[in-house]
């Protein structure tokens, strides 16, 4: 089974992060929540891996940690 | 339409039969309760095979209204086995193209039948009205087996170690009758479940539908469409389908809150379906119904004697014609079963695989049915943007059409994990059709392999080496099969893949009991026994 990779991937993560808020500017909050699922749909089909996916999936949903 | 329709006539009326007049109650073989497509293909297929058996049913006409409509392949190969297919077919509007429209752009189409050389269509449309009234027929050609009492309603069942007890109401008054199994086929509010105390669990979907059956000559398309939000019906879905004799099938998703009785009045339906065809189309009302559903099924099918099928046994959504079509292969897998019973050539525990076999397959529906309605009718308001983001996406990225969930239109169930296949030896033979899958229909060179397979166990033997194997294993029947006289290829490419010959045993029902490369009289022999339940260390996997 593919493992989730959890350890630092971006290969310059300041500039990811800017850039993910950058497409949020001056949206309402239904457009970013638009803007938000399409991201989701877009990544998840680009990574395909079901193992993978659903580990990301549990991840996400634990809020505590 | 001035003249009387079909569903308007009666078409098996009440006659008082000899069991009325009898001081003790008579005994049948088989009792079926409920004349609809399940309990109708129940009748004939048990009477194809030499079983009597009684249809008792509260009315005497067939379905009112269209009802179900969408008639898939499997049932259709079902329907030849039992001398109805090539009339349905003829009758039916055939179609595999399905458009999904998002408020007014198409995002989407698909074609159900990519695979050719099959006999029958992944679909037809037809009313039920139709497949009820040629199933009547054909039980009346076949009257020397099968006694259709109409207006004769079950008012009361009691079990008995070797029977049971059947108490009808008729014009005439009560009576009683006695059976040695009893096949129930009476329907989402099944009386037989409810005197059994039997409970119906599942999911409610909290909302209603309006659907309408409308006569119109009209120049759509033989296509399905389906909307999601249309700027006729904003924040709902709706579908349109066509039938025979220029019926046509509009869905339209109403939502919760609203008065069902108002809303199925024509002043209020003919202005919904009017902004939908556009003002310039003329139709009229065939029949006009709401709905809301569940998606449950009954915890067990088999109850000692009695034995539970279509409705009565599982519901679900109508996304996905999974109704109608699942029940005709419920009966499909039991009447066989019943058969070897009652001849007492297989144990009783054989019905046990009824129940196995068909629960898998109604938890394949009721997930698929339940998905799709998830995704038709979003009940929060993260899966809303989550589903028009999805048919946003859809129309200029081919990523998002698989997500695009409008119905996932009823296919076979492969019994994979049953207990009464047996495993392939080796993987040389293609996975398309193991142990366990219903046959793949493909061209013989002289005909269609539907038509000729199935009604008992069967051995097909796909290129044998050796031409004299016939005269062993007389207990099954061998049907020879060369694969070169099929001019597409099809036949070997399905059945051999790379193999230069291939046995394939199989259940009177078409589906694929074992399989092997190899001719060998005590395999199949041990097969077959296995098959039919007579295996006694079966052990049950859920």
């Amino acid at each position: 089974m593919e493992k989730l990779n959890l350890n630092p991937n971006l290969y310059s993560a300041d500039d990811f992060y800017s850039e993910l808020l950058a497409i949020h500017e001056s949206r309402s909050k239904e457009e970013s929540d638009t803007i938000n699922a399409r991201l989701i749909l877009i990544l998840a089909n680009h990574i395909g891996d079901h193992d993978v996916l659903k580990q990301a999936l549990q991840l996400a949903s634990e809020t505590t940690s | 339409m001035s003249s009387q329709r079909i569903y308007e006539q009666p078409l098996y009326p009440y006659q008082r039969n000899r069991d009325q007049d009898r001081k003790s109650p008579n005994r049948h073989p088989v009792v079926i309760v409920g004349a609809g497509p399940v309990g109708l293909t129940a009748a004939i297929d048990l009477a194809l095979q030499g079983i009597h058996c009684v249809v008792v049913d509260d009315n005497d006409s067939v379905s009112w209204g269209s009802r179900a409509i969408c008639f898939a392949k499997r049932s259709l190969e079902i329907m030849e086995r039992l001398g109805c297919g090539e009339r349905l077919l003829q009758k039916g509007v055939t179609w595999n193209l399905g458009k999904v429209l998002f408020d007014q752009r198409l995002i989407y189409q698909f074609n159900l039948l990519p695979e050719a050389h099959h006999k029958y269509p992944a679909f037809i449309n037809i009313q039920q009205y139709w497949v009820e009234c040629y199933l009547v027929e054909r039980c009346q050609e076949l009257s020397e087996w099968i006694e259709l009492r109409g207006r004769n309603q079950v008012q009361r069942l009691e079990q008995f170690n070797d029977h049971v007890l059947l108490r009808l109401k008729t014009p005439d008054g009560e009576y009683t009758l006695e059976a040695d199994w009893v096949i129930a086929c009476d329907g989402a509010n099944s009386t037989v479940r409810d005197q059994l105390k039997q409970d119906f669990v599942g999911r409610i979907f909290e909302d209603n539908f309006l659907i309408a059956d409308v006569v119109m000559d009209a120049e759509f398309p033989t296509e399905r469409r389906f909307w999601f939000n249309p700027p006729f019906n904003r924040g709902q879905s709706a579908l349109l389908h066509k039938q025979p004799d220029n019926v046509w099938r509009i869905d339209l998703q109403l939502g919760w809150e609203i008065d069902k009785e108002q809303e199925k009045q024509p002043e209020r339906v003919i202005p919904r379906l009017q902004a939908m065809l556009g003002d310039e189309i003329n139709f009229e009302l065939e029949w006009v119904s709401i709905y809301t559903f569940r998606c449950c099924r009954m915890e067990k099918f088999r109850h000692g004697r009695i034995l539970f099928a279509g409705d009565s046994a599982h519901q679900v959504s109508p996304f996905g014609a999974r109704g109608a079509n699942s029940g005709m292969q419920d009966v499909d897998n039991l009447c066989w079963k019943l058969k070897l019973v009652l001849d007492q050539q297989a144990p009783e525990s054989l019905l046990d695989s009824y129940d196995n076999e068909r629960i898998q397959a109604a938890e394949e529906n009721i997930q698929h049915s339940s998905r799709s309605t998830d995704f038709i009718t979003p009940k929060s308001e993260i899966s809303r943007i989550f589903r028009d983001a999805v048919l946003n996406l859809a129309e200029h990225q081919p990523f998002a059409r698989p997500l695009v969930n409008s119905g996932r239109l009823s296919q076979p169930c492969s019994y994979l994990n049953s207990p009464i296949n047996t495993d392939d030896v080796d993987d040389d033979l293609p996975s398309g059709v193991c142990p366990g899958s219903p046959l793949r229909d493909a061209p013989t060179g002289d005909g269609w392999l539907c038509e000729q397979a199935g009604g008992s166990f069967q051995l097909l033997c796909f290129d044998q080496a050796d031409k004299e194997i016939h005269s062993e294993t007389r207990k099954v029947e061998h049907l020879s099969l060369n694969t070169k006289k099929d001019s597409s290829g099809e036949l070997a490419q399905r059945y051999l893949g790379k193999q230069k010959e291939g046995y394939y045993l199989i259940r009177p029902d078409q589906h694929i009991a074992a399989r092997w490369t190899k001719y060998d009289p005590a395999m199949i022999h041990q097969a077959l026994q296995r098959a039919s339940g007579q295996t006694a260390s079966v052990q049950w996997r859920n």
